[in-house]
């Protein structure tokens, strides 16, 4: 169950053109499972900025010398993100979490391929590690716009049997997207599990290069948010359930995992016409 | 650590009266800011705020509209869901039932594209238990007339209002929810307490837009949306106010931009009975109960040993 505390910043560090924060919240790092994420408020209690923004869980440690911490990784790019790239220790901020559904593990140790596109990277390497206790094999790729978009490489070294690395200006490893790269990883590893974090363009492709090697693939998307707890219904996409009839489904509690399969990637920010309950004959 | 907050105690008797309900708080949720109050009680008890006033419900299931269907604004925020929801039975079989397996107080808002789907759903809702009051959100598009929004005609207002009366058990109140997209709104008022309306919540969202500054189009899919939010604030105190002073004895619920204690007691003090906090649900989920103290707090500062004391006080002589 998710809760609602005052964080307090611990660190704020650079990291490319990211930064990681690392705060106190209480309940949050002894709850958090990898895939689910927290959502925080920004700009004080009274800020302009009423929308909650949402972050995958980076680290979650129960243990340390502040008690239990959560890190997260922020790319500056509105107020909101710019205002929690510039807190510093000793401030505080309102978190609520852990929230959303983690990534399915697989029940037999086969090997995994992790996939993040950019500082969609972020809750790769506690999957990682859970992934390495129940044996499995983990490879990884990681791809961005460029050298300074990269997240996670020292992490990843840490925890992958093979680590590759794309950027699409050829700034650091190959040349190209994560795609070029994934099924040569996954024909070598023999992987039976794809999981993909980073933009939706890249977990379309990814789902797509997954099923064509009989990988079953497990995808973290990222939807605008305001609440983060289900309740204001913005984060929405088109996802197929358990009974084969599509619903506009909430990335916040019915996700931010969802298998790749079931989600209706190329009709994503549409609502696809047999979906339950779509507009008959136009109208809102 | 914060787990389901409750209210705290205090010697102001903060128990209120909306239109023969009595709630033990003034502090109500939204339309369409805490869906049907399950997700917002993990950080709240819902039992012990003045009630769950939940999504507003039509006759079948609506996925809503594409995405985006929100942006942010200065002190607020621009929406068009497009009414996404389960339809009136499968709210009444699963919603309804889990609020009242909680013990909420449940104020149903209903919707409809036509005069008819709003009785249809009201009847369906006449039948079910628990339903503590009805509130009409009449700010929709009436399909058969061109897409006019029902809650800016006085006469499309009033007999939505008359067909959702005609079916509801006579001791379960119906409060239409007006819209501030309009010229006078004691004129709107007017018509909907002719039609058998018991209260009136105010106000619904305003009509907004946001363009996109990279695309130049529309942000959101719908094109417009309705704003909300702490920015609309003070154009739901100026409703309040004026249908208080032109309807002295009718029960107001206000919300529009609630955010504190002390934006509450502007509401009460312009003449709502109670109040709905709405947006700011989305910013802090235990601002129900936050609220509630913080008002209470606030009343006991002014000398005020009870809640009922300063309902109107804007208008006191």
């Amino acid at each position: 169950m998710a809760v609602q505390v005052t964080g307090e910043i611990v660190s704020n560090t650079k990291a490319g053109e990211y930064h990681v924060l690392t705060m106190t919240g209480q309940g949050i790092p002894e709850e958090a499972k990898p895939g689910q994420f927290v959502a925080l408020s920004v700009g004080g209690p009274l800020g302009s900025t009423l929308l909650r923004r949402a972050f995958s869980i980076y680290r979650a440690q129960t243990r340390g010398a502040y008690g239990g911490t959560v890190d997260i990784v922020v790319a500056p790019h509105g107020p909101g993100t710019d205002w929690l790239a510039d807190r510093q220790r000793g401030d505080r901020v309102n978190i609520i979490g852990p929230l959303g559904k983690p990534f399915a593990l697989p029940r037999d140790p086969v090997p995994c391929v992790l996939v993040g596109g950019g500082y969609g990277a972020a809750p790769l390497f506690s999957l990682a590690d859970a992934l390495i206790q129940r044996g499995c094999r983990v490879d990884v790729i990681l791809g961005a716009s460029g050298q300074g978009k990269l997240f996670g490489i020292v992490d990843a070294r840490r925890v992958a049997s093979t680590l590759s690395i794309t950027t699409d200006d050829g700034s650091v490893g190959t040349k190209g997207v994560v795609t070029d790269l994934l099924p040569r990883v996954i024909d070598r590893a023999n992987s039976a599990v794809v999981y993909a974090c980073g933009p939706m363009g890249m977990l379309k492709a990814v789902t797509a290069v997954a099923k064509e090697h009989g990988a079953h693939s497990q995808t973290a998307v990222e939807e605008a948010m305001a609440c983060g707890i289900g309740v204001c219904m913005t984060c929405v996409l088109p996802v197929i359930g358990d009974d084969g009839e599509t619903r506009m489904v909430r990335s916040c509690v019915e996700g931010p995992c969802f298998h790749g399969d079931r989600v209706r990637w190329d009709e994503v920010h549409t609502v696809p016409a047999d979906t339950v309950g779509a507009p008959v004959g136009g109208g809102e | 650590m914060m787990r389901r907050a409750t209210p705290g105690t205090s010697s102001v008797d903060m128990r209120t009266v909306l239109a023969g309900i009595e709630l033990p708080s003034p502090i109500l949720t939204a339309s369409g800011c805490a869906a049907a109050g399950r997700e917002i009680d993990q950080f709240v008890d819902i039992t012990t705020i003045g009630g769950v006033v939940t999504k507003s419900v039509m006759l079948n299931a609506r996925s809503g509209r594409a995405t985006p269907r929100m942006a942010e604004t200065p002190s607020g925020m621009l929406n068009g869901i497009g009414l996404q929801g389960p339809g009136i039975d499968a709210f009444i079989e699963k919603d309804l039932a889990w609020l009242n397996y909680r013990g909420a107080r449940t104020i149903v808002s209903i919707a409809g594209s036509s005069f008819e789907e709003y009785q249809t759903v009201a009847a369906r809702l006449a039948q079910a238990e628990g339903v503590a009051a009805v509130e009409v959100n009449i700010s929709c598009p009436n399909v058969a007339d061109r897409g006019l929004v029902f809650a800016c005609d006085p006469f499309a207002s009033a007999r939505v209002i008359a067909l959702v009366r005609s079916v509801i058990p006579n001791d379960i109140p119906v409060l239409a929810k007006l819209s501030p997209d309009v010229t006078d709104i004691t004129a709107i008022t007017r018509a909907v307490v002719d039609a058998g309306a018991n209260g009136v919540s105010l106000i619904n969202t305003l009509l907004g837009m946001v363009i996109d500054t990279d695309t130049l189009k529309p942000r959101l899919s719908g094109g417009t949306g309705g704003l909300s939010g702490p920015a609309i604030r003070p154009v739901a105190v100026r409703a309040v106010y004026q249908v208080r002073a032109a309807f002295p004895d009718l029960p107001i619920l206000g919300m529009g931009g609630i955010r504190t204690g002390l934006d509450a007691l502007e509401f009460l003090a312009a003449g709502a009975d109670a109040v709905s906090v709405g947006t700011v649900v989305f910013n802090d989920p235990s601002s129900l109960v936050r609220i509630h103290d913080e008002l209470a707090t606030a009343l006991t500062q002014r000398g005020f040993n009870s809640l009922i004391d300063v309902i109107g006080a804007a208008h006191f002589e």
